[in-house]
C-alpha cells in the first residue's frame, strides 16, 4: 500500500473539520433544543448527612408530577453525592456529560461549593436548594442562584425571634451559650452569630461558643462544659443525631435551661429526634423558614407528598422538600421563559427570576446580582406533641410560644 | 481534681471500657491469624441493629439481648471465616485488605438500605437516668455498658488462660508450626478464633447500641476507632486493646473539656502518632 493512498485534499479536510465539530456540538446543541429540562439534583443520600439528603430527597421524587401539574417539564436523574464534596464534584462533571442542563442541590455547603466550580466552569446553572455558606454567592459565581438563606440571614432573623420570644413569653434570660456543629454550616453560622448577637441588642450574655465534632459518638463532654458554665438559654446549630444526643446528655446530666433555641439549623424538627426523644423532643425552638401551610403550591405539594411518601410526615419534612421543590420549579420557570436549555440563556433567565407563589414563606423569589434570594425570613417553630408547630410571628402562628420549658423530669 | 474534671474521667473510663471491649475482637482475630479485619465496625454496628431490633420487636433489653447476640455472631465469625477469609489467609496481604473492604462497603450499603440513614436509638426506662454520687453525674446505660464489657474481657481472657480450646488457640499464635506439627487443627482453631472476635464485636455491639444510636454512618468510625486504639494498646494484645480504649476514652474527654470539643478526635491520633514513635509494638504489645 502507498502512503499516496492517505493523501488529504483539501475538500476531504474541510468535511472533515466540519463533521468533527458537528459531533462535538451535538451535546450542546440537543441541549439548547431539548423540550424537558434535564435536572441532576444532587444530594448527600448516603453518608452522615444521609438523614436530611434523603429528606430532600424524597421531596425531589414528588416534584415532577406537581412541577407538570403547574406546567413545566422537567426530567430529574437523582445523584447521590455521598456527604462528600469530592464525590459532588465528579458526579456533577459526570451528570453534565450525559447531558444535565442544570444542576440543583447539594444541602451541604462544602459539596455545594465543589459544584458550583463545576457549574461555573462547564457554564451550566446551578441552583442551590440549601446551603448556608456565604461564600456561595461571595464568590463572583456567574453560573449560581440560591434560594435558601445565608448563615448571617438564617442567624440574623434568627436572633429577630428569639427577641420576639423573649417578648411574648416574658421571660428574663441573663446569659446563653452557643453550641455549633464545627462544619461549613456550623461556621458559616458561628460567624454570623460573632458578627451579629454584639449588635442584636438582646438582653442577655454570651457566655461562650463550643464547637462540636458533628462525627461525634456522644456529647457528654459538650455538655458537662455546658453544665459548668449554667446559662438560661442554650442556642445550637446541630445537625439531626447530634441534636438527639445533645438533648440526651442534658438530661442525664440534669441540666435544665430555660429553652433550647436554634437560630436556623436541622436537628430539633426532625422525624428522628421526635422518635428518639419522645416527650423530651417538646418545647424546642427551631428559628427558621418554613413552608407556607397557605400557599396553593404548597397545598398541591403536600397533597402529593402524603400520597407518595405516607410513612413520613410532611409538617416535618417540610424545610427540606420545600426548599428543594421550590429550587427545581425556579429551573423550571426559567426554562419556560427561556425556552432554551442553553447554559448562558438559561442563567439569565434564572437571573430574571419573579416568582410570586412557591412553598416556603416570603415574598417573591427574585435573586440579587450575585444570585441570592434575600427575601426569606424565618418563623419559630416550636415542638407541641411531637410536631413542629409555628408559635410566631403571630399571624401564621397556630399556637403561642412556651417559655421556660416544662422540667425534664416532668414529662417521661 | 475538680468535680467536674472527675466526672468527665469517669464517664471517659466508662466509654473507653466499651470501646475496648469492641477493639478487643480486631485484636484477637489479628494477635492470631495475622488478619486485620477491615469490616469491624460494619459489623459492631450490625450487632447495634440487631439488639434494636430485638427490643423494637420484642422488647428485649440489650443486656438480656447480649448473649444470644454474642453466640449469634460467633456462629457468623466462624462461618465467614470457613467460607470467605479462609482462602485468603496464606494470600497477600492487600488480597485480604480488599476483601474485608469490599464485605465492609457491602455490609454498610445493605445496612443503608434495609433500615436507612436514620438513627436507631433504644430508648430503655433508664436511658435518661443518672447515678448522682455527690457533685458527679454517672450515666446509668454507660455504668451498665462498661460492667458488662469488663466482664466480657474477663470472661475471655480466663477462656484464653484457663481452657484447652483456649491454649491451643494461643499455640497457633506463639507458634503456628509447631501447633500443626503437635496435631492441632489449624484450620479449625482459626475458625473459632474467628468467631470468638465476632462474639466480642456482638457483645460490643450490642452494649454500644445502649449509649449510641444505631447508624450506618458508625460503621467506618468505629473501624477506625478500634484500629487506633489496638495500635496504642498493642496488635494482638488482650489487655492492651482495654487499656488504649480506656485511654482513648480519658484522652478523648479530657482534650474536649479543656482545649475544645470538635479537636477530640485529634488527640486520640495525636496519642497514636506519639505510641507510634516512642513504642511502635503499643503500649502492651510485643516487640515483632
Amino acid at each position: 500500500m502507498s502512503i499516496d493512498q492517505f493523501k488529504f485534499s483539501r475538500r476531504s479536510v474541510l468535511a472533515g473539520g466540519v463533521a468533527g465539530a458537528a459531533l462535538l456540538a451535538a451535546p450542546g446543541i440537543v441541549r439548547a433544543q431539548a423540550q424537558t429540562l434535564k435536572i441532576a439534583v444532587l444530594l448527600p443520600q448516603s453518608g452522615y448527612l444521609a438523614q436530611a439528603g434523603q429528606s430532600c430527597h424524597r421531596g425531589a421524587l414528588v416534584a415532577p408530577q406537581v412541577l407538570s401539574d403547574l406546567g413545566y417539564k422537567v426530567e430529574l436523574v437523582h445523584i447521590d453525592m455521598e456527604s462528600n464534596p469530592d464525590v459532588a464534584r465528579t458526579q456533577t462533571e459526570r451528570a453534565i456529560n450525559e447531558g444535565a442542563h442544570c444542576i440543583v442541590g447539594a444541602f451541604d455547603s462544602a459539596g455545594t461549593l465543589a459544584i458550583a466550580q463545576v457549574c461555573e466552569q462547564r457554564q451550566v446553572p446551578l441552583i442551590v436548594n440549601i446551603g448556608a455558606a456565604p461564600q456561595l454567592t461571595e464568590q463572583g459565581y456567574k453560573f449560581l442562584v440560591r434560594n435558601f438563606p445565608t448563615g448571617g440571614m438564617l442567624v440574623k432573623n434568627g436572633l429577630h425571634q428569639i427577641q420576639a420570644l423573649i417578648d411574648a413569653t416574658k421571660i428574663a434570660p441573663k446569659s446563653a451559650v452557643f453550641l455549633h456543629a464545627n462544619d461549613n454550616f456550623g461556621l458559616a453560622q458561628r460567624k454570623g452569630m460573632d458578627a451579629l448577637f454584639p449588635k442584636s441588642g438582646l438582653p442577655f450574655k454570651l457566655l461562650e461558643s463550643i464547637p462540636y465534632d458533628p462525627k461525634a459518638q456522644d456529647l457528654s463532654v459538650e455538655v458537662t462544659k455546658i453544665r459548668g458554665l449554667n446559662p438560661d438559654l442554650l442556642l445550637v446549630v446541630t445537625r439531626a443525631a447530634d441534636a438527639i444526643k445533645l438533648v440526651r446528655d442534658t438530661v442525664r446530666q440534669k441540666f435544665q435551661p430555660m429553652g433550647i433555641i436554634s437560630p436556623g439549623a436541622p436537628g430539633l424538627y426532625d422525624e428522628e429526634f421526635y422518635k428518639a426523644l419522645g416527650p423530651l423532643a417538646d418545647y424546642h425552638i427551631d428559628a427558621l423558614p418554613w413552608a407556607n401551610p397557605k400557599s396553593k403550591v404548597t397545598q398541591a405539594l403536600e397533597a402529593a407528598y402524603t400520597k407518595a411518601q405516607p410513612k413520613f410526615r410532611f409538617a416535618v419534612e417540610c424545610f427540606n422538600v420545600g426548599f428543594t421543590f421550590d429550587a427545581l420549579m425556579i429551573a423550571g420557570d426559567a426554562f419556560k421563559r427561556a425556552g432554551t436549555t442553553n447554559g448562558p440563556e438559561l442563567m439569565k433567565a434564572l437571573k430574571d427570576t419573579n416568582l410570586a407563589d412557591h412553598v416556603m414563606i416570603g415574598g417573591p423569589i427574585k435573586f440579587d446580582e450575585k444570585g441570592q434570594n434575600n427575601d426569606i425570613p424565618s418563623a419559630s417553630v416550636q415542638n407541641r406533641n411531637q410536631t413542629p408547630t409555628v408559635v410566631l410571628p403571630a399571624e401564621v402562628a397556630t399556637m403561642t410560644p412556651v417559655l421556660p420549658m416544662p422540667p425534664w423530669q416532668g414529662r417521661k | 481534681m475538680t468535680a467536674i474534671t472527675l466526672n468527665i474521667v469517669v464517664q471517659g473510663i466508662l466509654t473507653g471500657l466499651v470501646y475496648g471491649l469492641m477493639a478487643l475482637g480486631l485484636s484477637v482475630i489479628f494477635g492470631v491469624m495475622r488478619v486485620v479485619n477491615f469490616a469491624h465496625g460494619e459489623f459492631t454496628v450490625v450487632a447495634m441493629y440487631a439488639a434494636f431490633l430485638l427490643f423494637d420487636m420484642l422488647g428485649v433489653s440489650p443486656l438480656v439481648s447480649l448473649l444470644p447476640i454474642a453466640v449469634a455472631f460467633f456462629f457468623l465469625g466462624y462461618v465467614l471465616q470457613r467460607s470467605l477469609v479462609e482462602p485468603f489467609i496464606s494470600r497477600a496481604e492487600h488480597e485480604q485488605f480488599i476483601l474485608l473492604v469490599g464485605l465492609a462497603t457491602v455490609v454498610v450499603n445493605g445496612l443503608l438500605l434495609i433500615f436507612g440513614p436514620d438513627a436507631h436509638p433504644i430508648n430503655l426506662p433508664y436511658s435518661f437516668d443518672s447515678y448522682t454520687v455527690g457533685s458527679l453525674f454517672i450515666d446509668k446505660v454507660r455504668v451498665f455498658a462498661a460492667l458488662g464489657a469488663f466482664a466480657i474481657c474477663i470472661a475471655l481472657f480466663l477462656f484464653f488462660r484457663y481452657t484447652r480450646t483456649g491454649t491451643a488457640i494461643r499455640a497457633c499464635a506463639d507458634n503456628l508450626t509447631g501447633a500443626g506439627v503437635v496435631g492441632l487443627n489449624v484450620k479449625q482453631l482459626y475458625a473459632v478464633t474467628f468467631g470468638l472476635g465476632f462474639a466480642c464485636i456482638g457483645a460490643a455491639g450490642t452494649l454500644m447500641a445502649t449509649i449510641a444510636d444505631a447508624s450506618p454512618g458508625l460503621a467506618p468510625a468505629y473501624t477506625l476507632l478500634a484500629f487506633v486504639i489496638v495500635i496504642i494498646g498493642g496488635l494482638g494484645s488482650m489487655a492492651g486493646a482495654l487499656v488504649g480504649g480506656v485511654l482513648i476514652g480519658i484522652s478523648e474527654a479530657l482534650a474536649g473539656f479543656y482545649i475544645q470539643p470538635s479537636m477530640k478526635s485529634m488527640f486520640s491520633f495525636a496519642l497514636l502518632i506519639i505510641v507510634l514513635v516512642l513504642r511502635p509494638q503499643g503500649l502492651m504489645g510485643r516487640r515483632l
